[in-house]
């Protein structure tokens, strides 16, 4: 039995009368990588959102490791080890990944001065677990001078000090060439292996289809699969199931149909 | 190998991607401790090279007066008053905000100062006095430019005015003097004479120091710098970066009210007019030293090499034999200069 971090059971959520969500049911487990998907405006904002404390479901249970939480927001979010990393928007670019991992969370001696010596070498030790090594840059490295792939190991890292259990990738993956998002798989993959889980929103279906273990589907607000990679089997069968989502069969047979006469 | 550009139509070659890979990471891998120490310090070596130019300039201009100490101790006596404010200013700048209250902060604190010691109290009671009101003006500028939410460029001109305006209408030009101010213990402490150096340079070096440890070491400064490069980022972290913000324009105050009280002890009078000049040289330091005007990044040492350059500006124009009517226009020119100068050396990472 594996441990679940963290449930989500009939969440429902209503801007007046427009329903984002309409009862979904989410769950992440111990060291697995969950890739949620779903067209433009099925809901993963909201969803990924409410995880993050930042949104209160109008309906629903949270369970976190098995027990039921109330008053959810921001401040348990966090406090149950769940860490959103929004692409290229949380970083301190001209400063230090040092500086950058250890944003609001410095390690200080006496009178509140760094101790910067166990800043480095803690820096250095998580970018070794997530495997975010070069010889080119050291933790001293300005954030500014990396690219968009090593941004985005500098958030993963900084989630990983801050204890978080789950790290939310929000389209990590977006407008990043092939070998960043090599790069990005990469400390995703050191990241599961060190026991951590992700939970990865993506667009490019194929690279979620790659790094992820499980894929959630959301369709206008409305669970609409859950399956294991197993079970799926290629990218191409998530690909054409959410294609039929967008357009039902017959539509999409006259699309042809018409195309070809 | 050399033969490269024919075989290939030829034959299919082999990429070794490793290969090229091992080669560009040479390249950046191999850089000696002393060539990132000069990369690391880039703003504040930079600005020491302005610096001694200018001087070498100046020396060929007139070697009698400038190999001569008196010059540069005459430099030395005013230049701690401004350093006082340069030096919060540094961060009041990274944190990407601007300041331009401090010189009717430092009329205002000297005022404290004159008062308490005219009463007949001991000046360091008046020291107090003077930081005391130094640290409540800086709060409500701050106050008024985070909380309230205003523009602090404009809000802390307002401020400039105003609080001048009630130093004018309380005094009506009137200065006071202070002339049994030498014979305290304070005055020796603080501006006396020990071996021919000023002792007031003593304290703002360990001011200057201080200062810029806090700045580069410290939770405060590094937090300066992250509400400066990315508020939304540091704000996401758990970081008040309402408070980091306030606190730098209340440590502006702090500096201000020090400038306030030596001023008062170099001169032994304290006048309505105390601070005024400092506006725009103080002001220029901060970015002839290479403190970026954009915010996030900047240095304390830099910029209080800044302020000895702009400060010798006057001293040296003149030492040099050209007249007075000289000194704005060389300030013109070295200010630019040196922004040329830093535009090259800082790189502005989005």
């Amino acid at each position: 039995m594996s441990d679940r971090i963290i449930e989500l059971k009939n969440i429902k959520k209503s801007y007046g009368q427009v329903y984002a969500l309409g009862g979904v049911d989410l769950h992440v487990d111990q060291g697995e990588v969950v890739g949620l998907v779903g067209d433009n405006g099925a809901g993963k904002s909201t969803l990924i959102k409410i995880l993050a404390g930042a949104v209160a479901p109008t309906t629903g249970e949270i369970l976190v490791r098995g027990k039921p939480v109330t008053g959810w927001n921001a401040e348990k979010s966090r406090a149950a080890g769940i860490e959103t990393v929004f692409q290229d928007r949380a970083l301190a670019v001209q400063q230090t990944i040092t500086w950058n991992i250890f944003m609001g969370r410095e390690i200080v001696g006496p009178l509140g001065f760094l101790r910067v010596r166990k800043q480095r070498e803690e820096a250095s030790r998580l970018m070794r677990e997530i495997g975010f090594t070069s010889k080119v840059f050291g933790p001293n490295s300005i954030v500014g001078q990396l690219s968009g792939g090593e941004r985005q190991g500098v958030a993963i890292a900084r989630a990983i000090y801050n204890q978080a259990d789950l790290i939310i990738l929000d389209e990590p993956t977006t407008a990043l060439s092939l070998t960043e998002t090599a790069k990005v798989f990469h400390f995703v993959e050191q990241a599961r292996a060190a026991g951590r889980s992700i939970l990865f929103i993506g667009h490019n279906i194929h690279h979620v289809y790659d790094i992820s273990d499980r894929f959630v589907v959301l369709d206008r607000g409305r669970l609409a699969a859950q399956i294991t990679k197993a079970e799926l089997g290629s990218a191409e069968a998530l690909i054409k199931f959410m294609e039929e989502l967008a357009h039902p069969a017959e539509i999409e047979a006259a699309l042809h149909s018409g195309a070809r006469a | 190998m050399t033969d490269d550009t024919k075989s290939t139509s030829a034959a299919p070659r082999t990429l070794d991607a490793n290969a090229v890979r091992r080669d560009a990471e040479g390249t950046h891998a191999d850089q000696s401790r002393f060539r990132r120490f000069l990369m690391d310090h880039r703003p504040a070596i930079g600005s020491l090279l302005v610096f001694v130019l200018m001087l070498a300039i100046f020396a060929i201009g007139n070697p009698m007066v400038f190999t001569q100490w008196s010059i540069y101790r005459a430099v030395l006596i005013g230049l701690p008053v401004v350093l006082f404010v340069v030096v919060p200013l540094v961060y009041v700048v990274t944190v990407g905000e601007i300041d331009l209250s401090f010189p009717a902060t430092i009329g205002m604190s000297g005022w404290a100062f004159a008062l308490v010691v005219q009463a007949g109290y001991d000046p360091f009671l008046g020291l107090i006095a003077a930081i005391a009101t130094g640290l409540f003006l800086g709060f409500c500028v701050g106050w008024l430019v985070v909380y309230a939410n205003l523009s602090s460029l404009i809000a802390t001109l307002g401020m400039n005015f105003m609080l001048r305006g009630l130093i004018q209408i309380r005094t009506e030009g009137r200065s006071i003097a202070l002339v049994e101010l030498p014979k305290s213990w304070a005055y020796k402490i603080f501006a006396g004479d020990f071996m021919g150096m000023p002792l007031q340079v003593v304290w703002v070096l360990l001011f200057v120091v201080v200062c810029s440890l806090i700045y580069n070491r410290h939770r405060f400064g590094v937090r300066v710098h992250i509400v400066g490069d990315n508020p939304d980022a540091a704000q996401q972290m758990g970081i008040d970066i309402r408070k980091v913000r306030l606190q730098t324009f209340v440590f502006v105050g702090l500096g201000a009210a020090l400038a306030g009280v030596f001023a008062v002890f170099i001169n032994y009078t304290w006048w309505p007019t105390s601070g005024e000049s400092f506006l725009l040289p103080g002001l220029a330091s901060v970015f002839v030293g290479g403190t970026a005007p954009w915010g996030g990044i900047g240095t304390v040492i830099g910029s209080a090499i800044g302020a000895f350059t702009v400060s010798f500006i006057q001293t040296g124009v003149v030492g040099v034999g050209l007249s007075g009517f000289y000194v704005q226009f060389f300030y013109g020119l070295i200010i630019i200069l040196s922004l040329l100068g830093h535009r090259w050396n800082q790189v502005r990472y989005r």
